[in-house]
């Protein structure tokens, strides 16, 4: 369907781009493969002033039936690289879910249920939207140099970065980069040619994935079933999405065949049997599935980084595939900006292994265990299950173990060697390695909101600082390192000369469990490095060093 | 801590109580029972740690025997 942009991103296709004429350059940074992540990865460093080359061997986007659910943070991130906004407008909105067990309802949740955010908890927007506002915010980037059918062919470490042989429809060339990123999916081209693997399970069992057109009345809530009456020993989930499409999964059984159950002969009657005799639908998209987990040892291999489904997989239940690589995709860039402007150190690129590898570790731990729940791995495993869900009805203890997913939450880099560890008593969820919460705030007297005010690079938050402090916080410099200060005062407040100042109408320093003098160090990915009740210019200086890889008590 | 010294008020009753709510039920209904019935006790136990040490205590001197069938490797 068409976007808002008046172009129909999944029939777009484009013209392959000619192959340059010389390439002598090394380019500072390619990006294999223009899916969400390599677009993503490529915006956020394209944006911030750095030349990237982004590789793609398809002349167009997504197509068909693929991610879905985009988690609240994905949209920040969207959010920051500047196209959210059409994505959440094109997009269903949701925060509310059911689950179903035989003919009754077992319980609802409500994944946002406090006021005060700018974005929902998810909203479901077909993945060839998501790409296609990616690519055009990706498009108005002059230094995004974007190459459709160009493949990659070979693969070559070399003593500055990496060698990369390129196909296109008239004739090969040589492309040096000093960091390639390898956003070529889950088949990664890259990964196999450099002898690399990724291990993990695959569930035996098989899942019908159907999108239909109808106008229906069901509400924009995640629903699941166990065991409902339309589809007996076998679970189903719905989603709506844009369009009016509707996303509807089909627990098979591993006895199913893949090829007679995705003909509409077959998927109809499901279909069918799910909306009522009476519904009036249009089947769009129809496949098969098998689900598996996996990931590489290392997501970093000296100059090349792996980010999205070529680093890991998981299944669908939870929407941890997308949403965890654009987690990637934002934790790689600020990285890569900050080594390739020589500020930090080959520790700092380390760290997005670390981070990332224990965040697909808690995305798989997750998703397994969901998948464990809706497909029992033996007839133990199905009993517990079952009892379970029927001890569900009535104990609200039941309900808790009840998994049909566990959606998508960002990661807390807990151990990070990045973060300073608190010396100051903080209660809340804003520890050193989360993600920083939002909160409504005004801004040169208009409604702004805390995420959008800290931009590409780290951020100071000052909690209505003392004379005293402001003088202090005035003498501060990060030296080398771009670093905002941003005062966060309540309404009224006067003016201070130099600094960005938002008034916070209390939810900000609520969710920060901010006191007066109360500072925060975030990193450009918003994530949390260090916290203080009191403004330290040699506290701050040293976790702002640490937080770029450099080792405790050395100088930037 | 996973008490091993006796604690149960009634121990007879129990016992006799225990199986006298699997009587009549077949192999399998009896296996749903005793599902319920974990899941209830866990819940009011309630502490992690006592928990693992009773699923450690309860494995002791069990051989897996068997295989798990869902899972496959892939590379």
């Amino acid at each position: 369907m068409v976007a808002a942009t008046g172009i129909d991103y999944e029939a777009l296709r484009l013209p392959a781009t000619p192959r340059p004429d010389s390439e002598a350059r090394r380019h500072p940074v390619v990006i294999v493969g223009a899916g969400p992540i390599g677009l993503a990865t490529a915006i956020d460093l394209a944006q911030n002033g750095l030349d990237v080359v982004l590789i793609e061997e398809d002349d167009h986007l997504s197509t068909g039936s693929r991610a879905i659910c985009f988690a609240k943070r994905t949209l920040e991130i969207f959010d920051r690289l500047g196209c959210g906004e059409p994505m959440v407008r094109q997009g269903v909105g949701w925060s509310k879910g059911r689950v179903f067990h035989r003919d009754g309802q077992l319980y609802d949740f409500d994944l946002l249920p406090e006021a005060g955010h700018r974005r929902p908890a998810f909203i479901n927007l077909q993945q060839y939207y998501v790409e296609g506002y990616l690519f055009e915010r990706a498009k108005a980037l002059p230094r995004l140099d974007m190459r459709w059918r160009h493949r990659v062919a070979g693969v070559k470490v070399d003593a500055d970065g990496v060698k990369l042989d390129i196909e296109t429809p008239d004739g090969g060339y040589a492309l040096k980069a000093r960091y390639l990123v390898a956003a070529d999916g889950s088949r990664s081209f890259v990964r196999k040619a450099m002898g690399l693997e990724s291990h993990g399970q695959t569930f035996r069992d098989r899942f019908l994935i159907a999108d239909v057109r109808m106008e229906a009345d069901f509400p924009a809530e995640r629903w699941f079933w166990f065991d409902p009456p339309f589809h007996p020993g076998q679970s189903a989930l719905l989603h709506r999405q844009s369009d009016n499409v509707w996303r509807i999964d089909f627990q098979l059984g591993w006895d199913a065949d893949p090829q007679v159950e995705r003909q509409p002969e077959r998927v109809l009657p499901r279909v069918r049997a799910l909306l009522g005799k009476q519904a009036k639908f249009e089947l769009v998209w129809a496949s098969v599935y098998t689900f598996s987990c996996l990931r590489m040892e290392s997501f970093r291999h000296g100059p090349v980084f792996f980010v999205g489904d070529s680093a890991h997989g998981v299944s669908p239940f939870g929407a941890r595939g997308a949403n965890s690589g654009v987690q990637d995709a934002e934790n790689l860039a600020w990285k890569l900006r900050l080594a390739l402007s020589g500020l930090a150190p080959e520790a700092l690129l380390d760290s997005y292994g670390g981070e990332r590898e224990l965040a697909a570790d808690e995305n798989i731990k997750h998703s397994t265990r969901s998948t464990d729940f809706i497909t029992p791995k033996s007839e133990v495993s199905r009993q517990f299950r079952d009892a379970t869900l029927e001890l569900a009805r009535d104990c609200g203890f039941a309900r808790g173990l009840v998994n049909s997913g566990r959606l998508s939450k960002p990661s807390v880099y807990a151990g990070s060697p990045l973060n300073t560890p608190d010396e100051d008593a903080f209660a809340g969820a804003m520890t050193p390695g989360a993600p920083s919460a939002d909160a409504p705030i005004r801004r040169d007297g208009g409604e702004a909101w805390l995420l959008s005010v800290s931009g590409d690079d780290f951020a100071l938050l000052a909690f209505s600082p003392s004379q005293q402090e402001i003088a202090a916080l005035r003498a501060f410099s990060g030296g080398d390192i771009p670093l905002s200060v941003v005062l966060v005062a309540p309404p009224g407040a006067p003016d201070i000369a130099g600094f960005v100042r938002i008034a916070d109408g209390g939810l900000a320093a609520e969710r920060f469990d901010a006191t007066p003098g109360t500072v925060y160090l975030l990193r450009p990915d918003q994530h949390i490095a260090a916290r203080w009740r009191r403004f330290d210019a040699a506290k701050v200086a040293a976790a702002l060093r640490r937080a770029c890889g450099h080792a405790e008590g050395t100088r930037c | 801590m996973l008490k091993l010294d006796p604690n149960l008020t009634q121990a007879d009753d129990f016992y006799e109580a225990l199986i006298e709510a699997h009587r009549g039920l077949s192999a399998a209904q009896s296996g749903r029972l005793n599902a319920k019935l974990i899941l209830l006790l866990a819940n009011q136990i309630g502490d992690f740690d006592t928990l693992r040490a009773a699923l450690a205590k309860a494995g002791e001197g069990i051989e897996p025997a068997g295989e798990d069938a869902t899972l496959e490797i892939v590379d």
